[in-house]
């Protein structure tokens, strides 16, 4: 090969690098390893992590350990749709193309709109997307976010948008662990986000958001977990302009935090101002329905400086799997999914409610997680419970101080009686310590 | 020697109007694929939890089907689909190498994809050690002193790295206005500059194909925050200014952004440290060969040199030498932020570890020879047929021209069509914009040489096509599912959903 381009030695191929520049060692990388040692390096250090399959799981805050039904890797894991790249040529990716498209129905079913993208990174990316949508669609600067919203999604946003001119007003919550909006003015805001439901897992009154918001001409942005969908109103039913998720819960494991999938879902009159890639259909040159993407000019690669979002790669993969899921579900198993939550998490608040000292820190509904409040520290008494088998949490110190003798606990399809029965007792058994 | 080819199942070449069913139009009421226990405790009904206000009047019209009709609906869609693991696949700028089977192993392991995110550091550590691990040899890589592993994309990657550098500006009281980047770069790259409350400035490149030394030093002045510059460029070509191009932005006070995008043909050879660059992001989908997944997820990591390590988004990975033990540091008060909801794409970074693992250094080396080599080769090839516009050895891809077989009236979709017919995924076309009836050529280290003497012999044939049966190239392609989708009507009468009625 070397002859054909006419040289002689492999360094020659980087002639243009000068000399000056280039390593001349190895990199200090680790050895490499074959495939059979390469498992067992793997093994090791996955064994020395606690996992979900050795913990019993309670643990929520965005991250839920929800059944992944084994059809679900099968299909979507297929390398068809993993190794590919993204559809720029359609006629090689009518498989990712449609599925994208299935995908985007199935958001906009769940969340009651009209047109929805083929993924953001995730939950707080794509709350992130809702807002700036906001900022252009009102030409406003200002939002109101509710204190309940997920912190790490408020932490991104206010990383997100520093470089912009963009004020950030809280709107407290009460002593029920829900934004009392009846009373909020929204003059002057492009959005209004509410967590429905909340970061506490309380059911916030979107519709009384929406209601706000559209009052002072801000959209409503609701940010819901899509997994409640089967039981609870849709954000379009109450009002809202954006809708924006986590779709982790759909058919994603854990994996520690990613790769997730960030669900963005708008009303068609906001269409021009959405990020990222929409697929759409049409016909081919034979008259035969195809898919492709669609509106590009929206886009970083056309538009450039202008574009509605920098982002390009989003989570294509993890919204097949979304897809796939939600096809094995259907609308019943959605709703028993959705029902399981609220009832297990009903009777777990109240069983864990009679461990002396502690207490469901916020009354009224809740879809699947609530705040247990306990005598002593919320994450000392998560690592504690972690040594009798369970993991629960996080502990809210972190970001309320206020309520440093608390922890979120989330109750899925997963968790059975005895997992809840046993938790009351372990933590009885950790407080009487 | 041909490529793949689509495996077309039975009904996916339909005549029917209505063509390959959408799973919508498999549903039929009752049916279904899930299996989930009764509720089983004893909590009060839904009706007594949830006020009715809250509560769904109509469910969403999910599809209802069984298991086996889903399972077919799926194996047949990703039947329409390219992928490496059917053939070759060189799209320039998108490195579509070969993903190792064993990184998805290592991933699906429970300690990696059944840990809880917000799990206590103590019940984490074999997770926290190979992140560690990962981010020391991604710093060693880049010659960089600090990473964050949060950034789940490339162009996330970049916002992260402008904004520190707007809060490395703002530290020395003043953030500055412009961003500079050249005229081939990346369409993220400006969208990430405006994102980051900076206006892009474009420099042009010159005869070379590289950045227009004197044209960037016109525009370098003290409200420049910085350059940001893909070496190798997206021509393929390396920068062979780059130490007077690091001097200059040195030396107005700005920093140096390194889009890592094309790191995987210089890997091992120089490292962006080295050149002067200050921050680096990287594309462990490209550079580290994990699974690009019909369009993500991907992983973005961002090494900075030390004086800008306190900025980095929190929180970062820390080791207690004492102890032994790894955790995260959120005290952080110079940092940016966060950017991800949790700690980015961990998934990804756990393949991309394997991926490092397996190839040790000198493998990491090899990666850039045989990408570079394979590319050059294959210009060679080609080049009678698609030349080039700029002369000497070019890096990992090269951009060709059907500029030639215009006069035929053959564009350079035509050959990316034609080529599909011959069993081949097609380069990227028209990018960069700076090249007319672009082709952008990027083979990969991981394909063989019979493929790339394939995929040159079908592009020398594509050539001679062109020019004595030009609508064999027109009508291009005739092996597909669909053929030549019309784009302009997709907007025109937009369909972004299912009509559920």
């Amino acid at each position: 090969m070397l002859e054909t381009i006419g040289l002689e030695r492999i360094e020659d191929l980087f002639e243009p690098i000068a000399e000056s520049l280039r390593l001349d060692r190895a990199l200090d990388v680790p050895v490499a390893l074959d495939e059979v040692e390469l498992l067992d390096h793997v093994g090791a250090l996955s064994r020395r992590s606690r996992s979900a399959g050795e913990l019993v799981c309670f643990a929520g805050g965005g991250s839920y350990d929800h059944h992944l039904p084994p059809v679900v890797k099968a299909l979507a894991g297929r390398a068809e749709f993993a190794t590919s790249y993204t559809p720029y040529q359609p006629e090689l990716s009518q498989g990712v193309l449609q599925a994208v498209y299935e995908f985007q129905t199935l958001v906009c079913e769940l969340y009651g709109m009209e047109v929805a993208n083929a993924s953001l990174y995730d939950g707080a990316n794509a709350l992130v997307e809702a807002v700036t949508l906001s900022m252009r669609s009102t030409k406003r600067a200002k939002v109101l976010v509710g204190a309940t919203v997920h912190p790490s999604y408020l932490a991104v946003l206010k990383t997100y948008t520093s470089g912009l001119d963009l004020a950030i007003e809280m709107v407290g919550a009460g002593d029920d662990g829900v934004v009392d909006w009846s009373e909020v003015d929204a003059g002057g805001a492009a959005a209004v986000v509410c967590g429905y439901p909340n970061f506490f897992g309380r059911i916030e009154d979107l519709g009384a958001a929406s209601e706000v918001a559209h009052a002072a001409g801000a959209l409503s942005v609701a940010v819901t977990d899509p997994t409640a969908m089967g039981v609870l109103a849709s954000p379009g039913d109450l009002g809202a302009d954006v809708a924006v998720g986590e779709g982790q819960g759909l058919g994603n494991p854990m994996s520690y935090g990613g790769p997730y999938v960030g669900l963005f879902a708008t009303k068609l009159e906001f269409v021009r101002q959405v990020p990222g890639r929409i697929a759409g259909e049409t016909v081919d040159a034979d008259g035969r329905r195809a898919y492709v993407l669609t509106l590009q000019a929206r886009e970083q690669h056309i538009r450039r400086a202008k574009a509605t979002s920098n982002v390009c790669t989003n989570q294509t993969l993890m919204a097949i799997f979304a897809a796939v899921y939600l096809g094995w579900l259907g609308p019943e198993g959605l709703a028993r999914l959705g029902q399981i939550c609220v009832r297990r998490s009903a009777f777990a608040a109240r069983r864990l409610s009679e461990v002396p000292g502690c207490e469901v820190a916020f009354a009224g509904p809740h879809f699947k997680e609530f705040v247990l409040r306990t005598p002593t520290e919320g994450a000392a008494l998560a690592r504690a419970l972690a040594e009798r088998g369970y993991l629960v949490g996080p502990g809210l110190g972190r970001w309320f101080p206020e309520h440093a003798n608390s922890l979120l606990v989330a109750v899925t399809e997963r968790r059975t009686e005895e997992d809840i029965t046993g938790l009351a007792e372990a933590i009885e058994k950790e407080l009487a310590g | 020697m041909t490529g793949g080819s689509l495996e077309r199942s039975a009904g996916t070449r339909t005549t029917d109007e209505n063509g390959f069913p959408l799973i919508f139009e498999l549903s039929r009421p009752g049916r279904r694929a899930w299996s989930l226990p009764e509720v089983k405790v004893d909590a009060p009904e839904l009706d007594e939890l949830i006020p009715k206000r809250f509560r769904r009047a109509h469910p969403p019209v999910l599809p209802e089907i069984s298991e086996r009709d889903l399972v077919r609906h799926y194996t047949r869609l990703s039947q329409r689909n390219w992928a490496i693991d059917v053939g070759a696949y060189p799209l320039g700028s998108c490195s579509m190498k070969y993903n190792p089977k064993v990184a998805e192993e290592a991933a699906a392991l429970p300690g990696f994809a059944s840990l809880h995110p917000m799990a206590d550091d103590s019940l984490v550590q074999g997770a926290l050690e190979l992140l560690g691990t990962l981010q020391e040899a991604l710093c060693e890589a880049t010659g960089m002193s600090a990473i964050t592993l949060q950034p789940a994309a490339g162009a996330q990657g970049e916002l992260t790295g402008l904004l520190i550098m707007r809060a490395y500006h703002e530290a020395n009281g003043d953030a500055r206005k412009r961003v500079v980047i050249p005229d081939s770069a990346h369409g993220t790259n400006p969208a990430s500059v405006s994102l980051a409350g900076y206006q892009a400035v474009e420099v042009r490149s010159d005869e070379r194909g590289l950045v227009d030394v004197d044209a960037l030093l016109e525009v370098l002045d003290e409200d420049v925050a910085g350059l940001m510059l893909t070496n190798p460029n997206t021509l393929g070509l390396f920068e062979r200014d780059i130490e007077r191009i690091a001097a200059a932005v040195h030396s107005i006070g700005g920093l140096l952004y390194y889009d890592g995008a094309n790191f995987n043909s210089i890997v091992g050879v120089v490292r962006p440290g080295d050149m002067g660059f200050d921050i680096v992001h990287l594309n462990l989908h490209k550079t580290f060969a994990t699974p690009h997944g019909g369009g993500g997820p991907g992983s973005g990591p961002l090494a900075v040199t030390e004086r800008l390590a306190r900025f980095l988004p929190a929180p970062v990975l820390a080791f207690d030498d004492g102890a032994e033990t790894w955790s995260w540091d959120h005290d952080r008060p110079d940092s940016i932020g966060r950017i991800h909801s949790f700690h980015g794409n961990f998934g990804i970074n756990v393949r991309a570890y394997a991926y490092l693992r397996s190839l040790g250094p000198e493998g990491l080396r090899r990666v850039a020879e045989r990408a570079v080599l394979n590319a050059n080769y294959l210009r060679e090839l080609v080049s009678d047929s698609f030349p080039t516009k700029y002369p000497g050895t070019c890096m990992h891809e090269f951009v060709a021209t059907a500029k030639p077989l215009k006069q035929h009236g053959i564009r350079a979709m035509d050959v990316a069509k034609r080529l599909i017919d011959l069993g081949y995924h097609p380069p990227t076309v028209y990018f960069p914009l700076v090249v007319e009836e672009a082709l952008m050529v990027e083979p990969t280290e991981t394909e063989s040489k019979e493929t790339i003497d394939g995929l040159a012999d079908a592009l020398n044939r594509i050539a001679v096509e062109a020019i004595e049966d030009p609508d064999l190239l027109h009508d291009a392609p005739v092996t597909t599912p669909v053929r030549r989708p019309d784009e302009a009507r997709a907007a025109r009468q937009l369909m972004v959903r299912w009509p559920a009625s």
